[in-house]
């Protein structure tokens, strides 16, 4: 089986290729199927490669296979190759299983829609390079499904590109996520030096993994902190989570699957694989927790104060991401995956389940022309309420074993704080204050659309019913793999991604590596104690109830309310409805002074320097071509006369030559 | 040089013969004029070939006129062929009037 690994990720790249050279001849029908059915073989193929997973001893399930040399230059030699392991499988699970529900979806959303075929060749394209990113063996194969999966992001979130504010978001992502891929590279870039300097030129993942001692700390620190860079812009952490919201501007579905379930975790995803440096440096990994739970708490805050349902849940997803950061921040990788997987299914749900919304109100975001679409979209209500009680983390639903685990990981962890669970804690029942507030603002109530809308809704077709509610059911039992062991459970996928996350210490004392290893032993140590279990998970409940009771007294009992609070709050609300200002800043910041030196650039170098240059040679020769065509008499006799005027001419030369050496002689 | 007046004469008769050809090419307008010309100045130059051989009782000039009259005869039908498919087209040989390749 490990032989064929690279089937994975062929099969969209198949699908990317046969759609594009034949989309203009082939009929709607042709090219949903074959894009469906791509990403249905590589997730058959992902099952069962995680079904043969599931037979092997814990340590030997990493299929690793080279299939070609790409870069062979000197000491730098990059094989393209791919590596399954436990972390690549559940990527790969989520990223097939995820992907195809979405493509069915998209069949029945993107119906009508002109660009059709584009969507279906874009959205291949997509997950054949997310499929690298999580599968490739080395860095380098890696980064290129990093830039590739944020090129697709840019073309989905520009697919409508008539419109200026969809084309000006796809640049807004491009450009934001320019910023953390720099540092990201930058990373890359001093992990090789730094390796290559003790004789390591490598870039595989295995090597670095067996050869990551010969780093010293203050290396890991910078290379550490500067791919954090690139997961901050990946996946839209605090400073640079600006383009998510934006990003909005896509199709549906593409939100769904890029911006909410597969792409934007690559940055988690990216932390997950390169544990190992990341547990060697504290100092950044207290900078990650940080930043995750300040971005968890800052999107949610924004998101109390949104009415656009996409942008609800698009800061959801940035506060969401937040969690998983400080799951991986205090070493807790193992829930961060979780809920990473978790989120990918109720995330995924509660996007296709707005889609659906929009699909009945005639494409209306608003939620303040919504309510009381209870009865009229049963299927969607349903599922969605399945979403929201899932992300709001009620027992029993998928999303409370794996916020849960973070929480109690933020706290009792050796590298958590009780500071950092209590911000977690309290974000933890905003979201389920805004997102409930967003539920009973669609489905309950009273219908507060124009008539003719009102007229138009309905509920969607099978093609898009039938992956909600599969999603739902993912939703609804996604948690059991990691039932902890306080409620009995196994907590299967900790101890399946076990081996991978295993104590650093493991690592470190195979190299004889000191003063963090034995900070880091001190702290795993200290990570026992759980009497506080118990407590913290009832407390989590609570917050998540009164949340979600909040919710349900401000916005169906006394709708009056948050009017009264808006307007009495009037300049917080306005602070925060205008979320902090925060592009203003930018805009102020960084873009302005940018553009005038764009526009200087443009004017001054582009077009007096460089385009002065070319156009005056062009014209000096032009001109001079102009006056010498005269020449040119199409004559023969002319040139005839040339001919012989210039026989002349040499003849006459070398005759006076002579005679004058004989006259030198004489 | 001129040691003997034989080859003195047959020089300035082929530097004569070399001249008219030239000049005719040069004044004359009909192009089958200008290619006899031409071949006027090739056969001054197999003149200057024989006699130089001859003077120096070498075998060298034969051959090279020998050389100089095949190519002569091959370029002569290429270029009747080509005066043929030009009356054809533009139905005249006046060399004035086939100037279309011109800046």
């Amino acid at each position: 089986m490990a032989d064929y690994i690279w089937l994975i990720p062929l099969f969209p790249a198949l699908g990317f290729i046969i759609n594009s050279a034949f989309s203009h001849r082939a009929s709607k029908t042709f090219v949903a199927w074959v894009a469906c059915l791509a990403i249905f073989f590589s997730f058959l193929t992902a099952v069962a490669i995680f079904c043969q997973f599931l037979e092997l001893p814990a340590a030997a399930r990493i299929f690793e296979r080279d299939i070609y040399t790409w870069i062979n230059s000197g000491e730098l030699r990059v094989p393209i190759g791919f590596r399954i392991d436990a972390l690549s499988i559940i990527m790969c699970l989520v990223v097939t299983g995820v992907g195809f529900l979405i493509h069915v979806y998209s069949v029945g959303y993107m119906h009508d829609d002109p660009g059709f075929k584009r969507f279906f060749i874009y959205l291949n394209l997509f997950v054949f390079m997310m499929l690298l990113l999580v599968t490739g063996n080395n860095l380098l194969l890696m980064f290129v499904g990093w830039e590739g999966v944020g090129l697709c992001s840019y073309l989905l979130i520009g697919f409508w590109y008539e419109k200026d504010s969809a084309a000006n978001a796809g640049k807004k992502a491009f450009i934001v996520n320019r910023v953390g891929d720099f540092g990201f590279l930058l990373g890359v870039f001093l992990l090789f030096v730094t390796l290559g300097s003790q004789g390591i030129w490598t870039l595989k993942f295995t090597e670095i993994e067996s050869h990551a001692h010969l780093i010293n700390g203050a290396a890991v620190t910078v290379i550490t902190l500067l791919l954090f860079v690139g997961a901050m812009g990946k996946s839209a952490q605090i400073p640079l989570y600006v383009w998510l919201p934006d990003a909005m501007e896509g199709p549906t579905p593409v939100s769904s699957l890029i911006h909410a379930a597969t792409m934007v975790t690559a940055g988690v995803y990216m932390i997950a694989r390169l544990n190992y440096l990341f547990s060697m440096a504290p100092d950044t990994m207290f900078v990650i927790a940080l930043v995750g739970v300040l971005t968890a708490f800052f999107a949610a805050s924004i998101g109390f104060a949104q009415y656009d349902i996409k942008k609800i849940l698009a800061y959801s997803t940035i506060s969401q991401l937040g969690f998983m950061f400080l799951a991986v921040g205090v070493g807790a990788y193992g829930a961060g995956i979780f809920h990473l997987m978790t989120h990918a299914f109720f995330k995924g749900l509660l996007f296709l389940g707005a889609g659906s919304v929009m699909h009945a109100m005639s494409g209306e975001l608003d939620i303040r022309k919504m309510g009381g679409l209870r009865k009229k979209t049963p299927v969607t209500y349903w599922t969605f309420f399945i979403a929201c009680l899932a992300i709001a983390g009620i027992p029993g639903f998928s999303g409370f074993f794996s916020k849960d685990e973070i929480l109690w990981q933020a706290f009792n962890s050796g590298h958590g704080h009780t500071l950092l669970w209590l911000l977690a804690a309290v974000t933890a029942g905003m979201t389920a204050f805004y997102m409930f507030r967003l539920f009973f603002g669609i489905f309950h109530g009273e219908c507060r659309a124009d008539e003719e809308v009102k007229h138009h809704i309905h509920e969607s077709p099978k093609v898009m019913t039938i992956p909600l509610s599969i999603l739902a059911f993912l939703s609804l039992v996604g948690g059991y793999v990691g039932i902890p062991h306080l409620l009995g459970g196994g907590n299967h996928i900790e101890r399946f991604l076990a081996p991978l996350f295993g104590p650093v210490t493991q690592h470190a004392a195979a190299g004889g590596f000191s003063i963090v290893s034995q900070a880091w032993a001190a702290a795993e140590a200290g990570a026992t104690e759980s009497s506080l279990e118990p407590f913290l998970m009832l407390l989590s409940v609570v917050i998540a109830l009164v949340g979600i009771t909040i919710a349900y007294i401000l916005y169906l009992q006394k709708p009056e309310l948050p009017r009264r609070f808006a307007a009495r709050f009037s300049r917080l609300y306005h602070v925060v409805h205008n979320k902090y200002f925060v592009d203003e800043f930018y805009n102020f910041l960084f873009v302005r002074g940018i553009l005038r030196i764009g526009a200087f650039l443009l004017r001054v170098v582009d077009i007096g320097l460089i385009e002065g240059l070319v156009n005056g040679t062009a014209a000096v020769i032009q001109r001079m071509g102009a006056k010498l065509r005269r020449l040119e008499t199409g004559d023969v006799q002319q040139y005839a006369v040339g001919i012989i005027a210039g026989a002349f001419i040499v003849v006459g030369f070398i005759v006076g030559y002579f005679i004058a050496m004989m006259y030198m002689m004489a | 040089m001129f040691q003997d007046s034989t080859s003195f004469w047959c020089f300035a008769l082929s530097g004569l013969l070399f001249a008219i050809g030239a000049i005719g090419t040069i004044t004359r307008r009909n192009v089958i004029v200008i290619f006899m010309c031409i071949e006027l100045m090739l056969n001054a130059v197999n003149l200057v070939f024989i006699s130089a051989g001859s003077a120096l009782s070498s075998m060298d000039g034969s051959i090279f006129v020998f050389f100089i009259m095949t190519v002569a005869a091959v370029e002569a039908a290429v270029g009747l062929a080509i005066f043929v498919m030009v009356f054809r087209l533009r139905e005249t040989v006046n060399a004035d009037e086939v100037n279309l390749l011109k800046g």
